[in-house]
């Protein structure tokens, strides 16, 4: 594989940049395989990345129904953090942090991982109060927290409206420093280069259509490109979830949601890290181009339509202009949606199912993106050991008949609870 | 924007309305010994089909009555709204 660096760079440009080596290749399917991933998101071919490395497993293929990267992992507002307070959660995602902050050199592709801080808005005592709480819980688990008072608020976002009469005054609020943003379409494609380059053959427009199952283990899967055998196969299909899951004749705790979010034209620089308002149920960072980055709730209905209806629009941006009333006056550029497999509890599954040999990688809800290392890397193990590591031993899928709710936020599927 | 007609009030915009989710999902029957795997089934387990789904709305902002929509959830277009009982 060629080294992306400065050197390469140079010598490229004397050839007019034409004979660059394909990044990945573009393989007809093999007849069988150890392992096959369902599914060229971010999570998909991280599990691939890390099933070669970590495991020496390479006779692996990634099947993605469209092109890699065409999904959520493009999709997303590449938002990257831990702060949770429950100990699964934590100790998964700031394990995803460390992962997050040598990206860039182990894959060798530079993913801009830019740790530029997160605050989440509070606007009351009791809510100043469950922040330090979390915060403290967060610091139990190695991660960093900062509780902001109002004062230190103003100090690091003054164009907010801090006036005392609005719905949802600025009481201060719950900082994660390291927590930052990447470029999210480069984490697809700086997997997917390092993963072929070990062996992985990544194989797109090529849909599942059928699965072979014989005495309670997976066989075998059907694609629109040919019957392909392997023991092992994982689902990383994040919204198409439930479509496969009917073909297993699986029921899952997984709905389907749709979720917008949004730029303004560009702007100078004027927010340096991301803001949650919780309370007017939207998001917000500026991109490296100097967009505002926007993004808040579902639309609420059940959807696959990876497109979405303007009251949600309306109603995350009337949030905006309550926080930051210079929103305004930028006109929007784009608007977008994905669909999210939202679960339940409103966190993730990483586990095996009853089929032997079928596991299973769904429920990233509102937040897939700042895991896809962590996903991968622990899916990897689950798939590679056939069993759960520690770190996802939290995400099982039978914890919801258990009662082991993992429910930080107390939201999943039902938006209108909140 | 959906255009949900209500079978009490007629044709709205779906502001008025807010989402209750799969409506083919029934609870258990009340007083009676129920297993955890029927629990589980009424509250979390979902289909959540592509395609044709019978789902409930709340006309929230209007008549605040409960009723039925089939909804395709690729083209989101509405075949059909109907009452509960219907």
């Amino acid at each position: 594989m060629q080294k992306y660096s400065v050197f390469s760079l140079i010598k490229n440009a004397f050839s007019n940049h034409e004979k660059w080596d394909l990044a990945w290749k573009d393989p007809t399917p093999k007849k069988e395989y150890d392992v096959v991933i369902i599914g060229g998101g971010g999570h998909g071919l991280a599990t691939a990345y890390y099933l070669a490395k970590e495991h020496q497993i390479t006779n692996v293929a990634v099947i993605e129904k469209g092109w890699i990267g065409g999904g959520n992992i493009g999709r997303n507002t590449t938002i990257i953090r831990s702060n949770f307070m429950y100990d699964d959660n934590a100790r998964f995602n700031e394990f995803g942090m460390n992962l997050w902050r040598n990206m860039s050199q182990e894959l060798n592709f530079n993913v801009m991982f830019s740790p530029r801080g997160i605050i989440n808005l509070a606007h009351s005592d009791a809510q100043m109060n469950a922040y330090a709480r979390r915060g403290n819980s967060m610091r139990l688990n190695g991660i960093d927290a900062v509780l902001l008072n109002r004062e230190e608020v103003k100090k690091i976002i003054p164009m907010a409206d801090f006036s005392e009469d609005v719905r949802y005054p600025i009481f201060g609020g719950l900082a994660q420093p390291s927590a930052g943003t990447a470029r999210h379409d480069a984490v697809a494609w700086g997997y997917a280069r390092q993963a072929d380059s070990m062996g992985v053959d990544i194989i797109q427009n090529c849909e599942v259509t059928g699965f072979d199952i014989e005495a309670g283990k997976i066989t075998g899967l059907r694609t629109s490109r040919g019957d392909i055998k392997s023991k092992k196969i994982g689902l990383c299909v994040a919204g198409s979830t439930n479509v496969l899951a009917e073909k297993l004749n699986m029921t899952l705790p997984i709905e389907t949601h749709l979720l917008q979010a949004c730029v303004s034209e560009p702007v100078k620089p004027v927010l340096d890290g991301v803001v949650t308002f919780g309370a007017g149920h939207f998001y917000i960072s500026q991109s490296d181009k100097g967009e505002m980055v926007m993004g808040g709730d579902l639309d609420g209905y059940n959807s696959y339509a990876q497109k979405g209806n303007l009251p949600t629009i309306q109603h995350v941006l009337t949030g905006g202009v309550a926080l930051f009333p210079f929103l305004s006056r930028l006109k929007m550029l784009r608007t977008w949606g994905g669909i999210m497999d939202m679960s339940m509890d409103g966190s993730p599954i990483i586990d095996k199912t009853h089929i032997g040999g079928l596991y299973l990688n769904c429920g990233w809800c509102y937040g897939g993106f700042k895991s896809v290392p962590s996903s991968g890397w622990t899916f990897a193990h689950t798939i590679a050991q056939d069993r759960v590591h520690e770190l996802n031993e939290g995400f099982s899928l039978n914890r919801f008949s258990k009662g082991y709710l993992l429910d930080e936020k107390g939201l999943g599927t039902k938006t209108w609870i909140s | 924007m959906l255009n949900i007609k209500c079978p009490y009030c007629g044709d709205r915009s779906q502001k008025e309305f807010a989402y209750g989710g799969d409506g083919t999902i029934t609870r258990p029957k009340l007083n009676q010994e129920i297993s955890d795997e029927e629990w589980d089934n009424f509250v979390y387990l979902r289909k959540s089909p592509r395609g044709k789904h019978i789902e409930l709305w709340h006309h929230i902002a209007g008549c605040r009555q409960w009723f039925k929509v089939e909804r395709d959830t690729t083209t989101h277009e509405i075949f059909k709204t109907f009452k509960p009982e219907e």
